[in-house]
């Protein structure tokens, strides 16, 4: 049993949610609370596989670990290969963590229970199945098949202005991800597998001039190279989002709901980001170590421009989906900073730099998710979003108003809490590297700090908004426990960052030292 | 070569003849003892019936025969062939004479109809330009009489009036061009007279005169253009039966002395005279689907429709080769069966509705299922669909094109095929499509004509499903010329 | 003698067409049960064909060759490599959801299924025949009944035009085909119709790249290569939906199987050769048939043009020559078949209910229809090549393919699947989502049973081959290889 748990338990992480649509779309569909509680159970099941994953994970352990390889598509070369490592493994927490906190605040869903439910466990299995798959079709595979739930579930339960924003998402995502299809094609040609590890090898070692393309002249490696690489790029930035490729973003999250928000923005988001680690400088070093400078440029306009929008906002939503693309700017920063360093004398500078980014993307999975909740929250009571509309509230709702604070604050990177941890790191390795821009980005992490007073200073304080008074605006126990598990780890990381840290810098060191 | 006069065997060679003529003489006897009107017609369909299994058991020509009666006569497998599927017509002509007002219950019909066929049969054996005249005529003169049989009916009258008119002036032109023939070479004997060409002493130029006088006569019996005109004309206006039989019966005899004279001359036939029928069959395919296309009536699209047929059917004579003549006399039995089958059907129709226009078939598969699947069948065999007769027909006719190099001629075939399923599908438009208001009227279907029908439906899957046996005496027919 | 099992699976239908025609026209339940009992037994057989298929051994099996026309060397031989196995499942499954959707038909439901089984019968005989001649007989068995179908029981408005242009395109293409096999057949001299003797025959080069052409393409004309697509669109809309199922879900294949067949596998040279321009055309396909369908109001036309757009993929397929290509052309072939089947399915219950197909007119149906609903959206997600659908796993290798061959055209095909993802989400949002017009609320009765039954066989296959390509990716592969075989390698 034991033994079937070690060698499966990547496979009964991923499929479990799948396994949960099922049930819950076989329960009637007016027995709304038994198909809540349903999917809230099975959803808890991956949770506590892959916290067991993490604690039996070896963090010193070289190479993927739980490594599962069958036969799955034959005819092409394709294998349904699972592994994880540091990074992967702290990406599946996260999205096995988040997804039961979103069905919680999901309660609030009333119509067509069933179906957003179940779309909802098949998006978990999307996403997992991106940060455990270590082939690169059965990746492209994953990594599209999320797109699907997600769609529906902002065009179905979005608010408003949904059919265009779920349009704009898949458009743009789906645009992203057709080069990067050509180019997995063209990768799988020229090595003649999918099989990640062998492809990072025998792709990076390709130095002959390419006949696979069948013209008539001879294209230099480098260039099918640097165009592939191009392709990867453009798909993992659309994600990410990089400026300026970040416009479907807040559209998408303002329109999606609640839940939707908080995953769109905890995971996947992540998903970009992890694209570039595990893929682009993996498999491009030396086109990844030459652009460098752009990805690192696009990644500090993200940061100040980001803020910049972040502070124009009226729309309390729109304010935290901006914060995204300030947030994730630092993300590709670090690996950036670790793309530039490559191949150079620093790695040091470099396995910081990532290490920091890695953690950024679980911290801003944390704050950000907790972010939409909360705004989520508070739509629910005064069906607005208008900051306008708001003000004073914090009398009226005490422990909201704390909760936020203290949500915030993570979100800003007050010491003590996580967000300075991932943040510092970042900044800390990419300045030695990137000098200048690590500069300028300190300026987009002082209007952060300034936008998200705003922010608050709109919502809590100030003279009370008469129109609320009366009203019942306080956060629901429901809620408090969906996002106290956010706000434990926000705490634990910021006091006691280690117990993270340890495992995704075995990882990073192995990969980019 | 001599040729020998008399023999007892020869019997065998005329069996059918013989018998045909003892069958009009017991018909005109009985017609005359005044009774039992109805069951003249039986009594034809059945003597032609026995006739036919007597023939296949007797009549069956022997290898060591071959010139009969002084020459006058071949009895080979060709001309067996040709006998039977003229004794097939009559019988089923007669069986759908039987119930057709002021034809069916008269004695000197179905004499005449018998009479006819004799003719044929002697068409098909006939190896002397004289033989060859006198059965011809033997064949037309009661046919001319036949399709003016309805005296009070105009179009009737025209139609016989119109056929004499044009079979005197083609068979008079064409006696003018055995005259010349004899005396270009003082043989009458076909096999000798290409002897005697063959010696090299006849000038081509006048030979060539001569093919084309005598081409008239065959292109007249068979409806090739030029020589098609009277077609629409007489096919609508003669009594429908009958029309069955000029269809197909006639035509077939046609090409019976049409091979055995080409063939005849086969290595003579210099390939302009190869590239003249070329362009005689392309152009009757094409002008005879082309004009198709615009018409009405079903019997005048049927006539074109016939014409057309005979171009592809020449285009296995075309091929001047073993298996072009056996891709030709499977192609007539093919066509001949599925003409009968729609011209039963089209009579069955006229019966209950008093129609032939194609309009007024609407509403037909819902007045008669059964018509209308038979209807369905035969026009999908015309048009050359698989698994029907006409498909494997038109197959093994391109096929024996493709052989020969006529690839060009295959091509224009086929271009004519898809023009002839055009119109034949919008017959099937009107069958299966169209609503009328006549739709809760059934059409009487009488015992004989689902006889005649069926064995015609049975007739066209079985030559497309199963045609290698078929197709085996197609080529036994052939080998018989080519020996 | 082993069992016949092709054979009865070829006459299972046209059988009971037969027997249909013998029960009273007013029985009209006993009719569809008759039909259904067929159905269920020619699905079965070619289940059982599919499964017990030898993959290891590969190559031909279950062949059975009996003499039918010998002096020309003519056989009725049939036989499924892995090229053809899935084609024969592929009829099966449409034959009996074309069945179960037809429940409902009252217009002479007797002729309409007898018809229909003529028509299966002939696409059986072609898909499984290894004999041209063969081929050829069951291919104009399988036209001919369409016209009958879409012109009786079509849509009013376009059936006879449509009928006659189908038939018409189709029987040309066929015709022409025939003399390209008529001259194959003289030119090899081996007196033989066999199409695995005639692989054999060496045909001069010369020769081959003469008469590809009009073998490759008179077949191609079916399988709605541009710039003969054009009766398609017409015929699927016109066409009663069972009847549109069938057309779009199995004829197409048949036009491109024969193409492969006798094209390309017996003529490789003349493949070669003339491969640019079929890559050319096939583009067109891909690209135009998307674009056309994203500015058509009427939702039967967007479906009818997506065929037009998805067919280009297999001809792309084909024209790569190679492995990954001519694989990836065989999945297309069952993951179109049976997702355009199951949009036609789609098309035709919401057209029963609302009596429109305007796009604009339509609206809110996945209230009223979920399940309706839900198996579109598979179908629609198939048809953009979503992963975890059939349509990736039938899509990619052709990609891969197209890139060993000519990666311009790979990048350009490209442009298709976005396209394709645009009307599609276009369609859906309109049709299935959005407000329901105030004339249908409350007018749309449910879907029954056996249409419920129908469409989740249909969608559990488009996803059961996504999610498990090896179901299915091998078996094609070894009949890639097959064909690859003559194409001297590769």
């Amino acid at each position: 049993m034991i033994d079937f748990l070690q060698s499966h338990i990547l496979s009964i992480i991923l499929f479990t949610p799948v396994a949960g649509a099922v049930i819950v779309l076989l329960i009637p569909a007016d027995r709304v609370r038994a198909i809540r509680w349903a999917a809230f159970l099975v959803s808890l099941i991956p949770l506590a596989f892959s916290i067991w994953l993490w604690a039996a994970y070896n963090a010193g352990g070289p190479g993927y670990q739980f490594v599962e390889n069958a036969v799955w598509y034959s005819a092409i070369g394709s294998r349904y290969h699972l592994g994880v490592d540091g990074i992967s493994v702290a990406m599946v927490l996260l999205t096995t963590l988040l997804a039961p906190l979103a069905l919680l605040i999901s309660w609030s869903v009333k119509e067509n229970v069933r179906a957003y439910m179940a779309l909802f466990l098949l998006l978990e299995t999307g996403m997992l199945g991106v940060f455990l798959s270590l082939d690169l079709l059965l990746f492209f595979v994953f990594w599209e098949i999320g797109l699907v739930p997600m769609y529906f579930l902002i065009n179905q339960w979005g608010s408003a202005n949904r059919t265009y924003a779920s349009f704009k998402f898949l458009i743009y995502t789906m645009a992203g991800s057709l080069g990067l299809l050509l180019a997995i094609q063209l990768i799988g040609l020229a090595s003649g597998t999918f099989d990640l590890v062998e492809i990072t090898q025998r792709w990076t070692s390709l130095n002959q001039p390419l006949t696979v393309l069948g013209l008539p002249v001879q294209v230099p490696i480098g260039t099918v190279k640097t165009v592939a690489f191009w392709a990867f790029v453009l798909a993992f930035a659309i994600k990410v989002p990089v400026w300026p490729f970040h416009t479907w973003l807040p559209d998408a999250h303002s329109e999606a709901p609640t839940a939707g928000s908080m995953i769109l923005a905890g995971v996947l988001l992540k998903l970009g980001a992890y694209g570039f680690l595990r893929l682009v400088l993996p498999l491009y070093p030396e086109q990844a170590h030459a652009y460098a400078w752009v990805l690192g440029l696009l990644a500090v306009l993200a940061i100040v421009l980001g803020a910049f929008s972040c502070w124009a906002q009226d729309d309390f939503k729109r304010l935290v989906a901006y914060s995204s693309v300030n947030h994730m700017g630092f993300v590709v920063l670090g690996v950036a900073a670790a793309a530039q360093a490559q191949g150079t004398g620093n790695t040091a500078d470099g396995v910081l730099a990532v290490n920091g980014a890695v953690l950024q993307m679980f911290n801003h999975g944390l704050s950000a998710a907790g972010m939409f909740l909360l705004v989520g929250v508070i739509y629910e009571r005064t069906h607005t979003r208008d900051l306008k509309a708001y003000g004073g509230l914090f009398p009226l709702a005490p422990v909201y108003g704390g909760i936020l604070l203290f949500t915030a604050m993570a979100s800003l990177g007050l010491p003590g809490l996580n967000g300075f941890i991932s943040e510092f790191l970042v900044v800390r390795g990419a300045w030695p590297i990137f000098t200048l821009y690590t500069a300028l980005g300190m300026i987009g992490l002082l209007i952060t700090g300034a936008y998200i007073l705003k922010g608050l200073r709109m919502v809590l304080h100030g003279p009370m908004n008469e129109a609320w008074a009366g009203h019942d605006l306080e956060i629901r126990a429901r809620e408090v426990v969906a996002i106290a598990p956010l706000m434990v780890l926000m705490l634990s990381i910021g006091v006691w960052p280690s117990w993270i840290l340890s495992v995704i810098n075995a990882t990073v060191a192995r990969l980019f030292g | 070569m001599t040729l020998p006069t008399y023999d007892p065997s020869m019997i065998g060679a005329v069996l059918p003849e013989l018998l045909l003529l003892a069958l009009a003489g017991l018909v005109m006897l009985v017609d005359l003892a005044g009774r039992g009107r109805r069951g003249l017609g039986w009594l034809s369909a059945a003597g032609f019936a026995a006739i036919l299994v007597l023939t296949l058991y007797f009549g069956r020509p022997t290898a060591s025969q071959g010139m009969v009666f002084g020459g006058m006569l071949r009895h080979d497998g060709t001309s067996f062939a040709f006998k039977v599927l003229f004794l097939f017509c009559g019988a089923i002509t007669c069986l759908l004479s039987l119930d057709v007002p002021r034809v069916g219950t008269r004695g000197e019909y179905y004499s005449l109809l018998i009479v006819a066929t004799l003719g044929m049969c002697l068409m098909a054996g006939a190896s002397d330009l004289i033989m060859l005249y006198l059965a011809i005529e033997t064949t037309s003169i009661p046919l001319y009489v036949l399709a003016g049989f309805l005296k009070d009916d105009v179009k009737s009258v025209e139609s016989g009036m119109k056929y004499f008119l044009f079979g005197a002036m083609t068979s008079a032109v064409m006696l003018y061009g055995f005259s010349l023939l004899y005396g270009a070479t003082g043989q009458t004997n076909l096999y000798l007279l290409a002897e005697v060409i063959r010696g090299g002493q006849v000038s081509a130029l006048f030979l060539g005169g001569v093919a084309v006088l005598i081409l008239a006569g065959f292109g007249f019996k068979i409806a090739a253009v030029p020589f098609h005109f009277w077609t629409p004309d007489v096919y609508e206006g003669a009594p429908t039966p009958i029309t069955a039989y000029i269809s197909t019966a006639s035509k077939a005899a046609g090409f019976a002395v049409l091979v055995r004279f080409v063939l005849a001359f086969l290595p003579d036939v210099s390939p302009y005279w190869s590239a003249v029928l070329a362009a005689i069959a392309t152009a009757t395919m094409t002008l005879g689907n082309l004009l198709a296309l615009a018409q009405t009536n079903i019997k005048r699209l049927l006539a074109y429709s016939s014409i057309a047929h005979a171009g592809y059917a020449l285009i296995g004579l075309v091929a001047l080769s073993e298996f072009g003549t056996a891709s030709l006399v499977f192609y007539l039995a093919a066509y001949v069966v599925t003409n009968l089958a729609a011209f039963a059907i089209v009579i069955l129709f006229a019966r209950s509705a008093g129609s032939d226009r194609i309009a007024d078939y609407a509403g037909l598969s819902r007045r008669s299922p059964g018509l209308a699947l038979g209807m369905l069948v035969a026009m999908l065999s015309l048009a050359g669909m698989p698994p029907l007769a006409g498909f494997v027909a038109k197959v093994y006719v391109f096929a024996a094109a493709v052989e020969s190099g006529l690839i060009w001629l295959a091509v224009v075939g086929v271009l004519n095929a898809i023009v002839g399923l055009y119109y034949y599908l919008t017959v099937l438009k009107v069958v299966y499509l169209y609503r009328s208001d006549d739709e809760n009227k059934p059409i009487a279907v009488p015992r004989t004509y689902a006889l005649a029908l069926l064995t015609c439906v049975v007739a066209i899957i079985g030559l497309g499903v199963v045609s290698a046996p078929w197709l085996g005496w197609a080529v036994r027919t052939a080998q018989s010329l080519f020996s | 003698m082993t069992f016949p099992v092709l054979s009865i699976i070829v006459f299972t239908p046209i059988v009971a067409g037969m027997i249909l025609l013998a029960v009273p026209g007013q029985r009209k339940d006993l009719v569809r049960w008759i039909a259904l009992a067929a159905a269920v037994l020619a699905l079965s057989l070619s289940l059982y064909v599919y499964l017990t298929y030898d993959r290891a051994l590969a190559g031909y099996q279950f062949v059975e060759t009996y003499p039918w026309i010998p002096s020309l060397g003519i056989s009725y031989a049939v036989g499924v490599d892995g090229m053809n196995a899935p084609l024969v499942l592929l009829t099966g499954i449409v034959m009996f959801t074309g069945v179960l959707i037809s429940w409902g038909l009252d217009d002479r439901p007797r002729e309409f299924f007898a018809f229909l089984f003529i028509l299966a019968t002939g696409v059986f005989g072609v898909f499984v025949g290894m004999d041209l001649f063969h081929l050829l007989f069951f291919y104009e068995i399988a036209v001919f009944p369409m016209f009958l179908l879409i012109a009786i029981w079509g849509w009013q408005v376009t059936r006879e035009y449509a009928a006659m242009k189908l038939t018409l395109y189709l029987f040309i293409g066929s015709v022409v085909a025939l003399v390209g096999i008529l001259a194959m057949y003289y030119a090899s001299g081996l007196h033989t119709f066999s199409m695995t003797a005639l692989e054999q025959a060496n045909f001069s080069v010369g020769f081959q790249k003469t008469w590809f052409p009009p073998v490759f393409f008179g077949f191609a004309v079916l399988g709605g290569i541009f710039p003969f697509h054009n009766w398609s669109p017409d015929g699927h809309v016109a066409a009663p939906t069972a009847v549109s199922m069938f057309h779009a879900g199995v004829l197409m294949k048949l036009g491109a199987y024969a193409a492969l067949r006798a094209g390309i596998m017996l003529l490789p040279e003349g493949a070669k050769f003339w491969s640019p321009l079929i890559l050319g055309l096939g583009t067109v396909n891909v690209v135009y048939g998307a674009f056309i369908a994203m500015v058509q109001t009427d939702f039967k036309y967007v479906i009818g043009f997506s065929s037009v757009s998805h067919m280009g993929l297999v001809m792309l397929g084909f024209a790569t020559l190679n492995r990954e290509g001519l694989t990836g052309a065989g999945l297309q072939m069952f993951s179109h078949g049976v997702m355009t089947a199951l949009f036609f399915a789609v098309v035709g219950m919401v057209y029963d209910r609302a009596h429109t197909r305007e796009i604009s007119k339509l609206g809110g149906f996945s209230k009223v229809m979920p399940l309706v609903a839900v198996a579109f959206i598979v179908g629609g997600l198939v048809s953009m090549g979503m992963p975890g659908f059939s349509g990736f796993v039938a899509e990619f290798p052709i990609f891969l393919g197209l890139w060993k061959a000519q990666p311009i055209v790979a990048i350009v095909a490209a442009l298709g699947i976005v396209i394709t993802a645009a009307y599609i989400m276009r369609v859906i949002g309109r049709v299935f989502f959005g407000e329901m017009p105030a004339e249908f609320e409350g007018h749309i009765p449910p879907v029954t049973r056996f249409d419920r039954v129908a469409l989740v066989v249909l969608a559990g296959i488009l996803i059961l081959v996504g999610v498990l390509p090896s179901v299915i990716a091998p078996l094609v592969q070894s009949g890639a290889d097959n064909v690859l075989r003559l194409l001297g390698g590769a």
